[in-house]
């Protein structure tokens, strides 16, 4: 003998003499055959017996009810005959939390309830620069506290970050800008041997590489990085409801979570862009000096003597910027997250995408002011 | 058909269990009867949550052996595992909701994963389970962060009762309920006990819930399951700490309460 369930007895379905009889397992996974084989509502039926049925549980309950108040087409349910007590309470529990009628679909969506949904929608999206706005502004007004009060600023949490953010991207962002420089000098010496301009290749790698290109993706990997890490971060606590304790324990979410983030992209951000644009230069180099025959001496001397420091501080200048963006948007997004893990994922990943949407806007803004003030 | 009716439906036997050196269980007995309520009370820590997260088979133990409807739990292949877990509901101490889904989809959730339905039926089903678990109709669309604490247990309940199983296991489900929301709770247990013929495996604090539903009550203290019993034998046992839990100021006044209630 096995402890094992008896297997279950098919259920079955009879009409005789007015009488529906059901015998049989009535249990969750049999009654979705049955519900094709129900007599027809109409059929002349004055009851249901259930004095054959061996088991039933919540959806065979639901069934032998539903099927009471189908036959009977809309008057009292045909009466239920010989349950058994067990049988009995539970055809009550169930009956009396029986679905109410299902609500009547949602009517098609008029051209005005789509204008009013456009506006409301073009209204959110306002309300949201408001309000980064304002963060912004409490996360400066934090920064500012600091310089008052150094006291209050939290140097392990520092220190943390901005080897998170800073000395774990220094191999990735070597790379890239190596990356960068090597295909710039290739794609441009292919451009100027045309002109016979070869050399000329050393001006638009330290050009292109200086003034936008090392900062600006240096920007774009960490807030790949960084940023969705700031989110996640945050994001998870909110979820937990830590924030909410610390806010209880007086203490300001702002000044423990959103600042020494926000600190450590704004002190690491600007030598991640000196790293990147170096790495870029030697890139430029080692390729000129394979496709061109420029030697790195050359490489040299024509970049001290045609490239001025203004280009590199064109550069870097934006580097405080792009963190401040970056830091404060991550953050944002992360305090923004309800209690539902979707939300987390999908403020993570609006974090990223506006973070580095808004470095390009704020870039091209750069490129127009240094267009206009002649650097 | 005797001994059938009469083996215990969970039987634990010599359950050691340790995290590191940090030594949770070590020799834990217990078996549940068919059709009963049974408390399972100690201690912050004493290792309630984890027995149940043992027997259920979230957890390995280190020796000993568990075996739920007469099959042991952990030689089981993967399908024998599915058709067990089949026959058990579990709601955790933090209701475990799954946050991405409504509380209707939570509980059709257990339905969609094991049983082919249609998807109208399984709506249905799912809306009566959320309605007997004393759930507002406007409930069945929300998701579990706009719920609140006892409204998740409540849903939580509902998705472990989902399929009708023969055995649910309980986290505590009462804690952080109003005391009316605690006492309809226990009915609510009681009563779905006698329409489903439930075995119920409850960890509670709740002294009236001990009282109101309870057949028997295990006192999990120093490692193993001290004592095991109805609530009046549990009135007997002369161990200090089970002593001062059965006749601490709130066990009087619940007592008290089941007292003149059955006058
Ligand atoms: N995954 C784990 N790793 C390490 N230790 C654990 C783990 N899970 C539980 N413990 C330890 O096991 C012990 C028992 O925990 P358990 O959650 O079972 O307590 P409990 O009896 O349910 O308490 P409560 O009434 O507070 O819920 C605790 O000391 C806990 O620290
Ligand atoms: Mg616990």
């Amino acid at each position: 003998m096995t402890a094992q369930r008896p297997d279950r007895i098919a259920p079955v379905i009879a009409t005789a003499g007015g009488r529906v009889e059901l015998s049989g397992d009535l249990l969750i996974g049999t009654v979705a055959d049955l519900v094709s084989h129900a007599p027809a509502p109409g059929a002349d039926v004055q009851a249901v017996d259930l004095s054959r049925v061996e088991r039933m549980d919540t959806a065979g309950a639901w069934f032998v009810l539903d099927l009471a108040a189908r036959l009977s087409g809309g008057d009292a349910p045909a009466p239920i005959e010989g349950a058994s007590d067990s049988q009995a309470t539970l055809l009550d529990t169930v009956r009396e939390n029986m679905p109410r009628a299902t609500p009547a679909p949602e009517p098609r969506a008029s051209l005005t309830d789509r204008i009013a949904r456009l506006g409301r929608a073009t209204y959110g999206v306002g309300l949201v620069a408001v309000e980064m706005t304002a963060f912004l502004g409490q996360v400066v007004a934090a920064l500012a506290g600091l310089v008052l009060r150094p006291r209050r600023l939290r140097l392990t949490s520092l220190v943390h970050h901005m080897q998170e953010v800073g000395w774990n991207a220094i191999p990735i962002v070597t790379l890239m800008a190596f990356l960068i420089g090597v295909v710039l000098a290739f794609q441009g010496s292919a451009q100027l041997r045309q002109f016979g301009a070869e050399v000329f290749v050393v001006d638009l790698i330290a050009i292109a590489v200086l003034r936008e290109l090392g900062i600006l993706l240096t920007a774009i990997i960490v807030a790949g990085r960084s940023g969705s890490a700031f989110t996640a971060a945050i994001g998870s606590m909110k979820m937990r409801e830590e924030v909410s304790a610390m806010r209880t324990l007086g203490l300001d979410p702002v000044q423990i979570l959103v600042v020494p983030r926000v600190l450590a992209l704004f002190l690491t951000l600007p030598l991640l862009g000196f790293i990147a644009d170096v790495a870029g230069l030697v890139g430029g180099a080692v390729m000129s000096w394979i496709e061109l025959g420029v030697s790195p001496v050359v490489f040299q001397s024509r970049l001290v003597a045609n490239i001025d420091l203004w280009q590199f501080g064109v550069g870097i200048i934006k580097a405080p910027f792009f963190a401040l963006i970056i830091g404060v948007i991550g953050c944002y997004e992360g305090l923004k997250v309800g209690g539902n893990a979707e939300s987390l994922g999908r403020l993570t990943s609006t974090s990223v995408v506006v973070a580095i949407f808004m470095v390009i806007v704020v870039d091209a803004l750069f490129s127009i002011f240094f267009a206009l003030v002649g650097v | 058909m005797e001994d059938d009716a009469d083996r215990p439906i969970i039987r634990v036997r010599g359950l050691v269990k340790s995290f590191g050196n940090h030594t949770v269980h070590d020799g834990v007995d217990l078996d549940v009867r068919r059709g009963e309520i049974i408390g399972i009370v100690g201690g912050s820590g004493t290792g309630k949550s984890v027995l149940l997260h043992q027997i259920v088979g979230l957890l390995k133990p280190d020796a000993g052996r568990i075996e739920v409807f007469g099959e042991s739990v952990r030689d089981t292949s993967d399908e024998e595992y599915r058709a067990l877990r089949r026959r058990w509901g579990v709601m955790f101490q933090d209701g475990a909701l799954f946050s991405s889904l409504t509380v209707r989809q939570n509980v059709e959730a257990p339905m969609r994963e094991q049983l082919d339905l249609p998807d109208d039926l399984r709506e249905t089903l799912a809306g009566i389970k959320v309605r007997m678990v004393g759930l507002p109709d406007n409930a069945q669309g929300k998701y579990p962060s706009d719920l609140s604490g006892g409204m998740r247990k409540r849903a939580g309940f509902a998705r472990a009762i989902a399929l009708d199983p023969e055995i649910v296991f309980l986290d505590e489900p009462t804690a952080g309920l109003d005391p009316i929301g605690a006492a309809a709770f226990d009915t609510l247990i009681g009563q779905l006990q006698t329409a489903l013929g439930l075995t119920v495996f409850m960890v509670t604090h709740d002294l009236d819930s001990l009282h109101a539903i309870c057949d028997r009550v295990a006192v999990l203290a120093e490692k193993k399951v001290l004592a095991v019993g109805t609530m009046d034998e549990m009135l007997k046992v002369d161990h200090p700490w089970v002593h001062e839990y059965f006749h601490g100021p709130r066990a009087r006044a619940a007592l008290a309460g089941t007292a003149s209630e059955g006058d």
